[in-house]
Order: structure tokens, then C-alpha cells, then sequence
């Protein structure tokens, strides 16, 4: 069995991913396509929200992956940080802006979602207020990548933004358990068949999050190549110019 | 076959269609990027060799 660090090595990491790419990318549009379809044309309104209801199969796993990806990002800056693989630095990099989009995503449709169901578009309610500062720290976090040139550099500050940033990710996980008060209710998945939704929502959405879920890897792997061969034309070009 | 919406058909549209449309957008850039850079990449090493 290969050791995880093998995959540290930029050219091992690509062969390995690239080869893996195609049947991520397929499985993620199968289960995107068959999660939204089934969830938007096949399930039955709630009774309480009527076809609200049906923001749930976007809402739910865009919201889930914006914490997620914070969470991955965490893991690779923490292996930036001990042991110093470019590999790992590039791939939390690259994740940010697919994070920054699933936050919006859950920002947009939960203000859509809120406003017949609550009557208003905003509270600054817990868990609504940590998602928008998550939102703000993934900005933060892609814009402090671009304004340093160099990468060792950016990758040390990036990760120490990224540590910070993790009690915001946290915070919007479990903002309604600590307080305890605002609009947005707790959480509507749960392991306990007493306490989850409906199975009549529950199936289409976790084939949605799996969807979720694979169309992350895929644009992960796909933007995590694209840094690690951003990173050797500009040491390419800079072996150039000394002459 | 369009499901019958009722009162909150603009609430449900418009969160599909700007959920799809980022989605679409964000898988555009990432591959286009992918392209060109790899295209640029590939040029630079050429030329890297070519100098010897």
C-alpha cells in the first residue's frame, strides 16, 4: 500500500489524479442531474412550505460543502505548515473559490428560502451572520494569495488566515446550538431517523450532496493541477530571466 | 411535466437558476484556466529546451 505522502510529489499527484478525473467528473454530473431533477420535478411540497421546499436539494448541500471545504482547507494548511508540501498548499488554494461560490450559493438561496418563510431576505441572526463572515474569510483568504508573489510566503500567511478563519467555519456549523435563538432553524439532517426529514426529501438530497460532494473533487483536482503547473512556469520563467 | 409551483414559483426559479448558473460559470473558468496554463506551460518548456 502506497503511503499517502507519495502524493506529495507534484508528478505523482497528477498522473494519479488526472487518470481518476473522468469518472469523478461523470459521476458528479450523473448524481447532480439525477439528485436536482428528482428533487425538483419528483418530490411532493411540504405542507408548511409548500414548494419552498424545493431549495432544500441546493440549499442543504451548498451549505454543508462551504463548511466542509473550510474544514479541507484547514487539514491541507496544517500539512503546509508541518511538513511543508507544496502539493497541500496549491490544493487549499485552489478550493477557496469553489468555497467562496458553495458560501454564496447558501447565501442566496437561503435569503430566497427566508423571505416567504420568515418575511424577511436578512436577520443578523447567529448562523446567518458566521456564514457571511466565512463568505468575507474566503474572499480574504483568495485575496491575500494573490497579492503576495511569493509562494512559500503566501502559502505561510494563507494558512495562518486559514486557522483563524476555522472558528467562523465552526461557528456556522453550530451557531444555533450554541445560542440558541435567530431565525434559521437547526439542523435538518440527522443520523436519527426520528429527528431527519421525510425519506421522501432525504433520498433525492443526499444524492444531491453526493453530487455536491464529487463536483468538489473534480474542481479540486482540476484547479490544483492547474497551481501546481502555474507554480513551475513561474519558476520556469524565473530561471529565464537570471539568465 | 413543469411541477406546479404555485406562489413561490419566482423564490424557486430564481435560486435554480443562480445555483445552476454560478455552478456552470465556475466550472468554465476552472477548466479554461486549466487550459491555458497548461498551454503556457508547455511553451515555456519548449523554449527551456530549445536554449538547452
Amino acid at each position: 500500500m502506497a503511503s499517502i505522502w507519495e502524493y506529495a510529489n507534484p508528478l505523482k499527484f497528477m498522473r494519479t489524479t488526472e487518470a481518476a478525473l473522468p469518472f469523478i467528473g461523470w459521476a458528479a454530473a450523473l448524481c447532480l442531474g439525477v439528485g436536482l431533477v428528482w428533487g425538483f420535478f419528483f418530490t411532493p411540497d411540504d405542507f408548511r412550505q409548500g414548494s419552498t421546499v424545493k431549495i432544500f436539494y441546493i440549499h442543504v448541500p451548498s451549505a454543508m460543502m462551504a463548511i466542509n471545504i473550510w474544514v479541507m482547507m484547514l487539514i491541507t494548511s496544517l500539512i503546509w505548515i508541518v511538513r511543508r508540501h507544496h502539493v497541500s498548499a496549491l490544493a487549499a488554494r485552489a478550493a477557496a473559490p469553489i468555497g467562496a461560490v458553495m458560501t454564496l450559493i447558501a447565501l442566496f438561496t437561503g435569503a430566497v428560502w427566508g423571505q416567504p418563510m420568515w418575511g424577511t431576505w436578512w436577520a443578523w441572526d447567529p448562523r446567518l451572520t458566521s456564514f457571511l463572515i466565512l463568505f468575507l474569510f474566503y474572499l480574504g483568504y483568495m485575496a491575500l494569495w494573490a497579492a503576495i508573489e511569493n509562494d512559500d510566503t503566501a502559502a505561510d500567511l494563507t494558512s495562518i488566515l486559514c486557522l483563524v478563519g476555522s472558528v467562523f467555519a465552526l461557528l456556522s456549523r453550530y451557531a444555533v446550538n450554541f445560542w440558541n435563538q435567530g431565525l434559521h432553524q437547526g439542523a435538518s439532517l440527522s443520523l436519527d431517523k426520528k429527528e431527519n426529514v421525510a425519506d421522501v426529501f432525504w433520498y433525492p438530497a443526499l444524492v444531491s450532496i453526493a453530487g455536491f460532494v464529487l463536483l468538489f473533487v473534480a474542481l479540486v483536482i482540476v484547479r490544483t493541477n492547474t497551481e501546481i503547473r502555474a507554480r513551475r512556469a513561474r519558476a520556469l520563467m524565473a530561471r529565464e530571466r537570471l539568465g | 411535466m413543469m411541477p406546479e409551483l404555485g406562489k413561490y414559483a419566482a423564490e424557486v426559479l430564481s435560486a435554480y437558476a443562480v445555483t445552476l448558473g454560478l455552478l456552470f460559470a465556475l466550472v468554465l473558468v476552472s477548466v479554461a484556466r486549466a487550459r491555458r496554463v497548461k498551454g503556457e506551460l508547455e511553451e515555456i518548456e519548449h523554449r527551456s529546451k530549445t536554449r538547452g
